[in-house]
């Protein structure tokens, strides 16, 4: 393998894999200028030496206070699931209760997306296939009420870990921004013994948008985790890099896949390998 | 920071040249990359922004722009006109089959929208006098066929299934038949979402297509796709040769750039915008409006 040289064209072709893959203009700039800055410390010359920079830049972007695993270890917990429409959340709330019951624990299901056309019937689909147990109310019923029954279910039947789903929403919508903050507040007040975790599902395909979305969800609920969804396809999901350094929301995990077993812990070696190559 | 507009910008990046009077080539050329980062940062693909920029360049130069004492003026105008040709200067109809039942077959990656989307096309059709039937083609999604019977009851169109055992092209053969027998001129054709790497379920849709030879195939997608909107695009098109594109969830804040992405790489109209969940949430495409948005303007 010929090793090139450190040149301007490398720089380029650096940053028009960034941009290609979602990463914005903004955190583009950011990251190349730190490369340039740290490869002229380093002295570096050879290309192969500045693609593990440039890996090393990333996976330190990625690297957050907040870590990359689920916050589950506590018994209750429960999972919050938010996003924008069609971004996954249901499809990747029947893959965490399958990997969580793999794990041995008890898992209940909350049909909080009452708005939604057979909304319900999905997630209960989800449920029979993973075998756990689902609370549901009719479509149009008050996405809290819900919740609530949930709560109290999971507490008489001594559940290790509650997900409930939510209805999509775009972030632009303050009516339905403040119905969130309701159901939110609702596991706060009910359900205080548990430990909470709430997840933004981001679509992988989506562009610069996700940054306003993990922004304003940010706002209404207490954000912990991102899920990318869709990774199996050609989409790099590169707009995580600017929602970790701008907002610092660590990727827990993604989807790769429609079945069951299609969700895997966010791992950001593999994630940079993706982008630059092993 | 994101929503500042790219007129703004190039106000910005031209005031500090005003006083010269004259435009240099150095000066445009850092008028061109405000342009450039402005259009990445409304999603629009890499190579599609690299096309435009240098078609604006060449025609800048060789203009007016250069002598001009309103430069900023004449670049957001060259700008908008290009954007505007790109994006398709009419509006473009729905085309019908001069031999009923006209077939639309909707497909597009998982979740952009494809079934809400075939219930508002029904609905609009109806409105304006037609008798559609939707067809649920979606036999892997989980309470996808349920989702278009719950979606044609709002509307009291009638939707034809045959559950889930069975293989996608035989359920579009059987949907057109029933169409027929049933008086019904529109087939709205529900499929369900695909990667376009997926090589089964795109050979399936080819199925589809050979068997009911629909009149329009028409493309789905999400307004907020980033830069992969032009690979999606190219290889629907490359399989299918898509006939339409319609842009859903634009009632969001997304500048829209995919949008410039796929008309780019396919040269198809975008024919409708979805404009929320409901399912009145559907507008004939207005390409001069999307140009603006694009640019924030
Ligand atoms: N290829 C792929 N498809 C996925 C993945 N996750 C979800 N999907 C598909 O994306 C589509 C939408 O998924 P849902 O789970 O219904 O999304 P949602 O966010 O609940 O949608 P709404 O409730 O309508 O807002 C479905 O067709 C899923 O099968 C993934 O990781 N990869
Ligand atoms: N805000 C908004 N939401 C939309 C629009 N069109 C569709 N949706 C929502 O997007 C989500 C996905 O829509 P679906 O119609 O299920 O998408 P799909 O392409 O059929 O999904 P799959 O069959 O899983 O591939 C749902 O929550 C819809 O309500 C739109 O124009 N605006
Ligand atoms: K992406
Ligand atoms: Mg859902
Ligand atoms: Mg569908």
């Amino acid at each position: 393998k010929a090793y090139k040289k450190v040149d301007e064209e490398l720089f380029e072709e650096l940053e028009e894999i960034l941009i290609t893959s979602d990463a914005g203009v903004n955190t583009t700039m950011e990251i190349i200028d730190r490369l340039r800055t740290e490869s002229k410390k380093r002295k570096i010359t050879e290309s192969e030496e500045l693609r593990y920079l440039i890996k090393e830049i990333l996976i330190d972007i990625l690297t957050l206070e907040e870590s990359n695993e689920l916050n589950v270890s506590n018994s209750p917990s429960v999972i919050l699931v938010v996003g924008v429409n069609g971004v996954g959340k249901t499809t990747s709330i029947g893959k965490i209760a399958h990997r969580m019951k793999g794990e041995g624990k008890k898992v209940i299901l909350a049909a909080g997306d009452t708005f939604r056309a057979a909304a319900i019937d999905q997630l209960e689909i989800w449920s029979n296939r993973v075998g756990v147990d689902i609370i549901k109310h009719q479509e149009g019923a008050d996405t809290a009420a819900v919740i609530f029954d949930a709560i109290q279910s999971a507490k008489s039947k001594n559940t290790d870990i509650l997900i409930c789903d939510t209805a999509g929403r775009l972030h632009n919508k303050k009516n339905l921004m403040n119905e969130l903050g309701k159901v939110s507040k609702v596991l706060e007040r009910e359900f205080s013994e548990a430990a909470k975790e709430t997840l933004l599902v981001l679509d992988a395909t989506t562009g610069q948008n996700a940054i306003q979305q993990a922004k304003v969800f940010k706002e209404v609920t207490n954000i912990n985790g991102v899920v990318l969804t869709k990774l199996d396809g050609t989409a790099k999901g590169g707009v995580v890099l600017s929602i970790a350094n701008e907002l610092n929301i660590p990727v827990k995990l993604i989807g790769v896949g429609e079945g069951m077993e299609d969700l895997q812990l966010f791992n950001p070696n593999d994630f940079v390998n993706a982008l630059f190559g092993e | 920071m994101v929503f500042e507009g790219l007129a703004d910008k190039l106000q910005n990046a031209l005031s500090k040249l005003k006083s010269k009077g004259k435009v240099t080539e150095q000066d445009l050329k850092e008028v061109m990359r405000e342009v450039k980062l402005a259009l990445l940062e409304a999603d629009v693909n890499f190579k599609v922004v690299k096309d435009f920029i240098k078609t604006i360049k060449e025609r800048a130069i060789g203009s007016e722009v250069m002598e001009s004492l309103t430069p900023g003026q004449q670049i957001i105008k060259i700008v908008n006109e290009e954007l505007t040709t790109l994006m398709g200067t009419s509006q473009s109809k729905l085309t019908f089959s001069s031999n009923p039942p006209t077939v639309y077959m909707l497909v597009g990656l998982q979740g952009v929208g494809k079934t809400t989307t075939a219930g508002k096309l029904g609905g609009y059709l109806k409105k304006n006098g037609k008798k559609p039937l939707l067809v649920a083609g979606d036999v892997y999604r989980p309470a996808a066929i349920k989702q278009l019977q719950v979606v044609g009851k709002q509307l009291d169109i009638p939707v034809f299934n045959m559950g889930d055992k069975v293989n996608p092209v035989n359920i579009a053969k059987a949907g057109v038949e029933h169409a027929i027998k049933h008086g019904n001129d529109i087939v709205i054709l529900d499929t369900a979402g695909r990667l376009h790497i997926d090589e089964n379920l795109m050979d399936e849709l080819e199925g589809i297509k050979k068997e009911v030879r629909p009149q329009e195939i028409i493309l789905v997608v999400d307004a907020m796709t980033g830069q992969d909107a032009v690979n999606v695009a190219e290889n629907f098109n490359a399989k299918l040769g898509i006939d339409g594109i319609i842009l859903t969830k634009l009632d969001g804040d997304t500048r829209g750039g995919a949008a410039l992405s796929v008309r780019s790489v396919t040269q198809k109209p975008i024919k409708f915008a979805g404009m929320g969940e409901k399912l009145s949430d559907l507008e004939p495409f207005h390409p001069d409006r999307m140009a603006s948005r694009i640019l924030g303007m």
